[in-house]
């Protein structure tokens, strides 16, 4: 390419031993200042700034090979190899061709390579892409069109709409007035949100290319680094000095938008550009196997220096005792002299024969393994959104198998697990509820969402609202009903778009808003969308409050327009203009916004919204009754998660009017305090008003949120929600999403602002916790931690001084204790921890504390928090609990939280990409994260251990036979097998089928492992590959390889052939070992493997047959005739394979080396089944008993109808308050302003065309997806009640497990449990299957766990109460017996379900396995 | 791993979630549906139960007991006859022999054994000589060969591998055919077996010195240089013999078509053994008609010609006649291995299915939690 050619020229760097990235960065003198002339190329040239040139790839076609090489060398592995390679150089130490190291080092070293090659093709590609843009830049007085890479710095390039900035530029003029121009940084920061830039006054001025080509301005400023909202510099010109900031920087990255053109100059171009800046490394992260792995290595690395040890010292006493003597046959090499020597060199060459214990292909195999399932999870079609259009993406193919151990998930809210979508749900208007209409009817039947549209030509389609009886009050007229309605659609900040006959003009962007002074940008989000004739399009501050307008705009009230002065509200099809007489701000700590508006009449009106407590206090006490009533209803909403706010309004006289606004002015004006005083009018005016009633929002969940979080918690996977949220709505959504529920025995929130209030808010907690487990019968456990608790918390008797630090040592380094007590906490409890707590939680002496508190917690809720904050309690998590995190978050603010995680998760298609860029894996919903722990996760761990153990296994196997062998060979180092067979060992013989198997391996299929979250917890334990497990695999690997020498050596030692030649020479010998060796390892290999798809057969298969190919193509005399040195086994495999004792022999060394594993894996499964053993044999016995016959559908018909009645559990008694503003203050004031309203839209209509297309799209989307959303919701719903019961079940079982064990108990739920999951099943769609598979998974998890809790005894007994009936109605007798048990109807519903022609989505669940 | 964060790609806008203009289906993301990539690939997932753990061991075993008392019957009926005339002890009739040795010792020392064998030898018997503690497999011993010279190429003839070092070249700098230690340390005893008939007489017993190496070695892997051409002493003009030998290679035999590198006294010592303690096939005895024995009961005497030094290493040297089976020739661990393991096998069978019976918890297959 030729701009790196140039640069390199340019500056000279010493590119060969910069890799990658840095190349460009490093320059030799650091740069303190920049100086840029506009327009002068010839000054700014000789600074020598970066040209605008990017480069990502790190070789070319020349540099590839000598820095490629020199990269893959600097790994350890490659650099033994290397080293051993050069070993074998030395004559008297190759005790192994060279060609046995070579052959696989170069195969390992060129697939690396080609996997860098393509990696750079496309980095060249795109970068090739990026350099060649077209932009225009004003070159001497004229617009020309110029690649990006040929920009420079001091240019002035021409923007239009919607073109990517080419290069950090300084915006010099825009074609909109006051040099404003829109801006979107998604890229940059993630947020999707437009943002202003504005130009200097007078830089604005200059306008056309002509007065820019005369523009000689130089901009001194801060050399190139990578903050993205900082920029610092002053600009020179005309004698006078302007200061520049950020605000006038248009960066690198930023998509121009809605602004027609806009002028600016190059300042920072290329590498030195914000986004490059920012650009760097990214943290490579390994997995525990990975550590795990290397240490391994590092054992056997030692392990192989003393089996050099050992056979060199018998080397020594061999050549002291024997050798001298045998000198007349055998003389030594001519620099040995002795036999120390001789042992030396004997170690090295022991070291290369032995070198195989430690794989070169072990870690490219891994590599490829896990990039096999990186693959599996861009290919699920499971965790695919269709919405959006999203498959999953593993952005890193190294962290799969870490997947399957993760404990501990945080996870952000706002757009991971709720959709950051506001719908309008319910409403109490005059003491009357409307919209509590149960979702699931009386008759099972869904109601149909209302169809506003009949009616109401502006209604938007996006409402679904179910109780047809408000919308008869608003037409049968009732006041109340349309008072309430007109404040929804007067009393807010929303704007509205409208499209004009014939055209299309929507902005499908979000608007910005300028604000005159300190210039603060505030979203706006579109939330609103419509797709009926009216096509009006509102786009509201905070999506509470669209969803608040759009709900009066439904039933009638439609918001039309505003003007600073007046609002346009269409009231049941007739226009009506309000004059606006004030907008009483939003803000924190008020909690409620008012209007003051005047009706056509002249009529005064103060229309009021805000949260219930603030709000009632402030209501004329004639309302007391209706006060009671609305409490009882937004206690009710509240209960269900929604978020709620009360109206009310006040009429005003004209007098008052008059009077107050002479106050409210005079605060305006005031210069200091003016919040204050601005706060203290607003309350004047805000009194004595009537209520109206309350609304209530819900804060969609994403899909299938609670269900997933459900089944995660019973994975054992411990969620943190870490928010920025308020409390209150973080609450609510801990609530709605069941991460807290009523039945929790308690909810701690740390809201202290002091260090010493944290502490004690954290005392207090852990000694609650211990109070209840004391009441539950662990009355001495408890007062022990009580003990432990106390002295750990140091603050005792008013003892404040401090934390008393050995103390804590101590407690930490005895180890285990207060952990594990805190551990048998029993009953739930939660932690709500605001951010200011969390700052002095996290502080040094603290930490511990909180970690040990928090971490016996079922539900963990910190809100309030900093992004910063957030990836500290997830390094707090990693440091103390040596535990598997995992964070999860679609925003910027979630980035360093994602970085830090061991695992990152960005939830793309939300809130732009940076969290997605920043993530290791991605994809559009929450719920597909179970399916990446519980599925690809747990399979990936599954197969990484399987595939380890086996590879240690085999290369043991493989050869410790040396080291045998060296025993009778005279510690010479001699293999036993033939050359060729050690190269092709590893790479060609046994490589395949342990990759197939690391690849395709399955124990239980994918539905299983959702139904039975507790088979992820061997991961998070460690269970399947760890030091013990290594070490049997070692012990088996050397005992085969015991076998395999001496059964060899015992039957060949005295056989002869059959035509009398002995069988003990060393060909024959070498030829039968490694016969054996391949049989036993493929022996094993098809033990090993769970899952024999055609593709391990053909490997398998294909290995042995490949073996016996090679080998007599090896042994053939033609190659011989070739090479007579290298081929010099000559008929070895013929006339070795064609005796029966060499086959008698191969069998027995099978026999011994198999039989023993056989033995103890069957007595494993027998006596010690693991669950996926036992999920495994089900499934085998399901799939005999499953006959055309059985029909288990049968039984369900009449459970459905509970579902309803059940769905009201558990929402009883706490009572909260949330309420739903989110928005920040300031609106109002840009609205009386009109600084925002952009009435110009002529300067729209001309880009409008392009939003247009996509924005129609988006439109068609949304409406298939809210008509998917409605037949969801029901689904939804009884889930929620599936949980309910589930939650209660699970609290009775720690209650019964607290009080007695091993007591008989028939457990209490199935009919429950039944109920709500064959009501999901029954009529869900397609795409909520798993949804249904969820909450039958959630409902027999909470069965089981009594069913264990209760101890065996139970089962015993439950069965013969329970089999009977089952039995009688001569259903599948095993199947049905052991479903019965634990009451697992569900499953047995489902399976027999599945046999049965009936619901089809079911039957694909299900069918793969068969 | 070194990636940088930023991609020119993403650069381009492509928001993952918006989907491109129209036609919504040609542009799906939507993975394939495909048995392989939602890996619904149809499998067979053996599991190891009772059901099918229980009978392998039980067929193993089964299979196993009766091939091992074949074997083991098998092994017990072919004859073998050892003796070892190292000449240790001082009662042994090579004793003598084997204290004044030298390679170079031009007057043979030849001792006789005298010996009976209890039973007849039917059919041929294979005459093999035994060597203990010779490290045949030293790694140093086992590459001292040039394989190419052994196969006749005339530029190795002249000029041998360095592998051979130190026996690549004799003193007079003559390259030395056959090179090598290998070669070097051939097993050069003369070992005659005579019949001493009931009445006295000694009956020279005819030993066959053909057909005792591998074909494959005798065909393909040694040949002669100049290839098919009978004057060897001729071909091997210019190189000298072995140190050890007492004369060249192309003397080892008056027969051409046993002479030189594919002699089979040769090539089957080129055929390095295994283990240190190993044997050769020396010669066979070929049976002469059905009804006569091929070496009936009685006494024999060896007849040594004692040229091979083996005290120096403390090796011994024995001579073995064996009959052979068609599993070849004696060879009592197999069929003991055999039976061994199938006992074992069905033993575990059996305490494989009390235990099932009595403590696996198959039967009421539960799911614990």
């Amino acid at each position: 390419m030729a701009c790196l050619q140039t640069k390199q020229l340019s500056h000279g760097t010493e590119w060969w031993n910069l890799s990658g990235v840095e190349m460009f960065r490093k320059r030799p003198p650091p740069e303190e200042e920049r100086k840029v002339r506009a327009n002068g190329r010839e000054y700014n040239e000789k600074f020598q700034y970066a040209s605008n040139c990017i480069v990502t790839s790190k070789y070319n076609v020349i540099t590839f090979l000598p820095v490629n090489l020199f990269e893959q060398f600097q790994e350890v592995a490659n650099t033994y190899f290397l080293f051993l390679l050069i070993l074998q150089l030395i004559p008297q130490i190759s005790s192994l061709s060279w060609f046995t190291t070579i052959v696989p080092l170069v195969l390992v070293l060129s697939i690396t390579a080609v996997k860098d090659a393509t990696d750079d093709y496309f980095r060249h590609k795109s970068d090739n892409q990026v350099n060649n843009r077209q932009s225009q830049v004003l070159i001497s007085g004229s617009l020309q069109k110029e690649k990006w890479m040929n920009v420079r710095v001091g240019d002035i390039i021409k923007l239009e709409n919607n073109q990517f900035v080419a290069a950090d530029l300084l915006l010099l003029s825009s074609s909109e007035p006051h040099g404003l121009c829109y801006i979107e940084t998604a890229e940059l920061d993630g947020e999707t949100n437009m943002k202003v830039r504005q130009s200097l006054s007078v830089t604005s001025e200059l306008g056309d290319p002509h007065n820019l080509a005369q523009f000689d301005g130089e901009v001194v400023c801060e050399p190139p680094n990578n903050k993205l909202d900082r920029f610092c510099g002053t600009l020179y010109w005309k004698e006078s000095k302007y200061p520049l900031s950020n605000q006038n920087m248009l960066l690198r990255g930023c998509v121009l938008r809605n602004t027609e053109y806009c002028y600016g100059l190059v300042i920072f171009a290329g590498p030195d550009t914000k986004l490059m800046q920012n650009s760097g490394r990214t943290k490579f992260k390994r997995t525990s196997i990975d550590r795990l792995m290397n240490t391994l290595v590092l054992w056997i690395f030692g392990f192989l220096v003393c089996m050099g040890v050992i056979l060199a010292v018998g080397n020594a006493v061999w050549e002291r005792e024997v050798g001298t003597l045998f000198q007349s046959f055998l003389p030594w090499d001519p620099p040995v002299n002795g036999f120390l020597l001789s042992a030396f060199l004997s170690f090295w060459s022991y070291v290369i024969i032995l070198n195989t214990v430690v794989p070169i292909s072990l870690y490219v195999s891994v590599e490829v393994i896990r990039l096999g399932h990186s693959y599996f999870i861009n290919w699920d079609r499971r965790m695919f959104c269709s919405r959006s259009n999203t498959p999953a993406e593993a952005r890193t193919t190294t962290l799969n198998e870490e997947l399957g151990q993760v404990e501990y998930i945080f996870s952000d809210k706002t757009g991971t697990l709720t959709q950051n979508i506001m719908t309008f749900n319910k409403c109490s208007i005059n003491g009357r509820a409307y919209g509590d209409v149960d979702p699931v009817g009386a008759q099972g039947k869904r109601p149909q969402p209302l169809d506003f549209s009949v009616w109401n030509p502006l209604a938007d389609g996006g409402l679904c609202f179910y109780d047809a009886s408000l919308l008869e009050a608003v037409k049968t007229g009732e006041p109340a009903a349309h008072e309430f309605l007109r404040l929804l659609s007067l009393c807010h900040t929303v704007m509205s778009e409208e499209k004009r006959e014939g055209a299309l003009v929507y902005k499908a962007q979000c608007v910005c808003v300028c604000v005159c002074v300190c210039v603060c940008v505030v979203c706006v989000c579109v939330f609103s969308l419509s797709l009926s004739v009216g096509a009006l399009v509102y786009k509201a501050q905070s999506p509470d409050e669209g969803a608040l307008v759009t709900a009066a705009r439904n039933f009638g009230f439609v918001f039309r327009s505003r003007t600073p002065g007046t609002i346009t509200v269409h009231e049941m099809g007739r226009p009506v203009t309000y004059t606006l007489l004030a907008i009483l701000d939003f803000n924190n700590i008020r909690k409620r916004m008012s209007v003051i508006v005047r009706n056509p009449e002249g009529r005064i009106r103060l229309y009021c919204k805000g949260a219930d407590t603030v709000l009632f206090e402030r209501l004329h006490p004639c309302n007391h009754e209706l006060m009671n009533i609305t409490s009882d209803h937004l206690n009710e909403y509240a209960s269900d998660g929604l978020r709620t706010l009360a109206l009310a309004y006040r009429d005003l006289t004209e007098e008052e009017w008059e009077e107050w606004s002479e106050r409210y002015r005079g605060a305006g004006k005031a210069t200091d305090c003016r919040e204050d005083r601005l706060a203290a009018v607003y309350e004047q005016i805000e009194q004595d008003m009537m209520l109206l009633g309350a609304t209530a929002i819900e804060d969609k969940l994403q899909e299938g949120v609670p269900e997933t979080i459900a089944i995660l918690s019973l994975a054992n996977i411990k969620i943190w929600v870490l928010t920025g949220d308020k409390q209150e709505t973080a609450v609510n959504i801990g609530y709605s999403c069941k991460m807290l529920t009523d039945n929790m025995t308690e909810i701690f929130i740390i809201n202290g602002h002091t260090v010493q209030s944290v502490r004690e808010e954290l005392r207090r907690a852990r000694e609650r916790m211990v109070a209840h487990s004391r009441e539950g019968g662990k009355g001495d456990e408890a007062a022990g931690w009580a003990q432990a608790c106390s002295l750990g918390n140091g603050v005792r008797g008013g003892d404040q001084a401090g934390w008393p630090l050995p103390q804590e040592k101590e407690k930490q380094e005895s180890g285990g204790r207060v952990p594990s007590l805190l551990e048998s906490i029993s009953g739930e409890f939660a932690l709500v921890i605001s951010g200011h707590s969390l700052a002095h939680a996290l502080e040094g002496d603290m930490e511990y504390e909180f970690v040990e508190t928090a971490c016996a917690c079922r539900a963990v809720i910190c809100c309030r928090v900093t992004p910063l904050q957030k990836a500290l309690v997830v390094e707090l998590i990693k440091r103390h609990k040596k535990a598997v995190t995992l964070a999860i978050g679609d925003g910027a603010n979630d980035v360093s939280m994602i970085k830090t995680a061991h695992i990152g998760v960005g939830i793309s298609g939300q809130e732009g990409i940076q969290a997605v860029l920043a993530s290791d894996y991605s994809f559009s919903q929450f719920r597909f994260l179970q399916r990446l722990l519980l599925v690809h996760g747990r399979w990936s761990y599954l197969r990484m251990c399987r595939f380890l153990c086996y590879f240690f296994y085999k290369n043991f196997a493989f050869t410790m036979v040396h080291f045998w062998f060296g025993f009778f060979c005279g510690f010479s180092a001699q293999t036993v097998y033939d050359q060729y067979f050690i190269t092709l060992y590893n790479i060609v013989y046994t490589s395949l089928p342990v990759l197939a198997m690391g690849i395709f391996d399955q124990d239980v299929p994918e539905q299983r492992s959702l139904e039975y979250p507790k088979l992820y917890e061997p991961g998070q334990l460690n269970l399947l590959f760890n030091k013990r497990e290594f070490f049997i695999c070692i012990a088996q690997g050397i005992y085969t390889s015991v076998v395999l020498f001496f059964v060899p050596y015992g039957t060949l030692a005295h056989a002869t052939q059959s035509t009398g030649e002995p069988l003990a020479d060393y060909q024959t010998f070498a030829v039968t070992t490694a016969t054996a060796l391949v049989i036993v390892v493929s022996v094993q290999i098809a033990l090993d493997t769970g899952y024999w798809t055609a593709i391990n057969h053909f490997f398998v298969w294909g290995s042995l047959g490949s073996y016996f190919t090679i080998l007599f193509i090896m042994h053939s005399s033609f190659l011989f005739s070739i090479f007579p040195k290298q081929f010099h086994f000559l008929g070895s495999a013929q006339n070795t394979l064609e005796q029966p004792v060499v086959w008698l022999t191969i069998a027995l060394a099978t026999v011994i080396c198999i039989a023993p594993v056989l033995t103890f894996r069957f007595l494993k499964l027998d006596l010690k089944p693991q669950l996926s053993d036992t999920v495994r044999y089900t499934q085998l016995v399901h799939q005999k008993k499953r006959k055309p016959g059985i029909s288990g559908g049968m039984g369900i018909s009449g459970v459905g109808l509970g579902a309803g009645a059940l769905g009201r559990l558990g929402r009883s008694a706490s009572r909260r308050s949330g309420y739903a503003f989110a928005h920040q203050e300031g609106f109002g004031e840009l609205i009386t302003s009109g600084k925002n309203m952009r009435l110009s839209s002529l300067a729209l209509a001309t880009f409008a065309s392009r939003h247009s297309s996509s924005w129609i799209d988006t439109l068609r989307k949304k409406k298939h997806a809210n008509s998917a959303n409605a037949s969801i919701n029901s689904a939804n719903a009884s889930v929620n009640s599936a949980n309910a019961s589930v939650n209660s079940a699970n609290a009775s079982v720690n209650s019964v497990s607290a009080i007695a064990n091993g007591q008989p108990q028939t457990p209490p739920a199935p009919a429950l449990s039944n109920s709500s999951s064959l009501s999901g099943s029954q009529d869900t769609p397609p795409e909520e299957v798993g949804l249904s598979h969820a909450q039958q998974a959630v409902a027999q998890q909470a069965v089981a766990r009594d069913g264990v809790h209760s101890g065996t005894a139970s089962h015993s007994n439950g069965c013969t109460l329970v089999t009977r009936p089952e039995a009688e109605t001569g259903g599948c007798s095993l199947g049905a017996v052991q479903e019965a048990l634990f009451g697992w109807r569900g499953v047995g519903a489902r399976v027999s379900g599945a046999s049965s022609p009936g619901p089809p989505p079911i039957l694909e669940e299900s069918s793969p396995t068969e | 791993m070194m990636a940088s964060s930023y991609n020119a790609k993403e650069e381009d806008g492509h928001h993952p979630g918006a989907s491109g203009p129209g036609g919504a289906a040609a542009n799906s993301k939507k993975p394939d549906n495909t048995a392989f990539k939602q890996q619904r690939l149809p499998a067979w997932q053996p599991i190891l139960t009772a059901g099918t753990v229980l009978p392998a061991f039980f067929v193993i075993g089964l299979i196993f007991i009766p091939i091992g008392i074949g074997l083991y019957v098998t092994s017990n009926n072919i004859k073998e006859f050892e003796i070892d005339y190292t000449g240790i002890d001082m009662s042994s009739p090579c004793f003598n022999c084997s204290q004044n040795f030298s390679w170079n010792s031009t007057t043979p020392c030849k001792c006789s054994l005298p010996f009976s064998l209890d039973q007849p030898f039917e059919s041929n018997v294979f005459m093999y000589y035994g060597l203990s503690n010779f490290y045949q497999n030293h790694r140093r011993y086992v590459k001292s060969r040039d394989d190419s010279q052994l196969n006749g190429d005339s530029f190795s003839l002249k000029s041998p591998s360095k592998e051979c070092e130190p026996y690549r070249e004799s003193s007079d700098k003559k390259p030395i055919a056959p090179c090598g230690a290998i070669a070097n340390s051939m097993f050069n005893d003369t070992l005659v077996l005579y019949y001493i008939d009931p009445n006295g007489t000694r009956t020279e017993i005819p030993l066959v010195d053909k057909g005792i190496a591998w074909w494959t070695d005798k065909h393909v892997k040694f040949r002669n240089p100049g290839g098919s051409n009978a004057n060897l002493t001729a071909s091997f003009q210019g190189t000298s013999k072995p140190v050890n030998w007492n004369k060249p290679v192309y003397e080892l035999s008056t027969d051409p078509e046993n002479n030189g590198f594919i002699n089979e006294d040769f090539i089957v010592w080129m055929r390095t053994a295994a283990l240190p303690t190993f044997r050769k096939l020396y010669r066979i005895i070929q049976r002469k008609n059905s009804m006569t024995p091929t070496l009936p009961q009685g006494d024999y005497t060896l007849e040594v010609t004692y040229n091979y030094p083996v005290r120096s290493f403390e090796g011994r040297k024995r001579m073995i006649l064996s009959t052979i089976s068609w599993m070849g020739g004696k060879n009592p661990f197999l069929g003991i291995a055999y039976i061994t393991v199938g006992s074992v096998c069905f033993f575990l069978g059996v305490v494989l299915l009390i235990i099932h019976h009595k403590h696996g918890n198959r039967s009421s297959a539960d799911i614990p939690n």
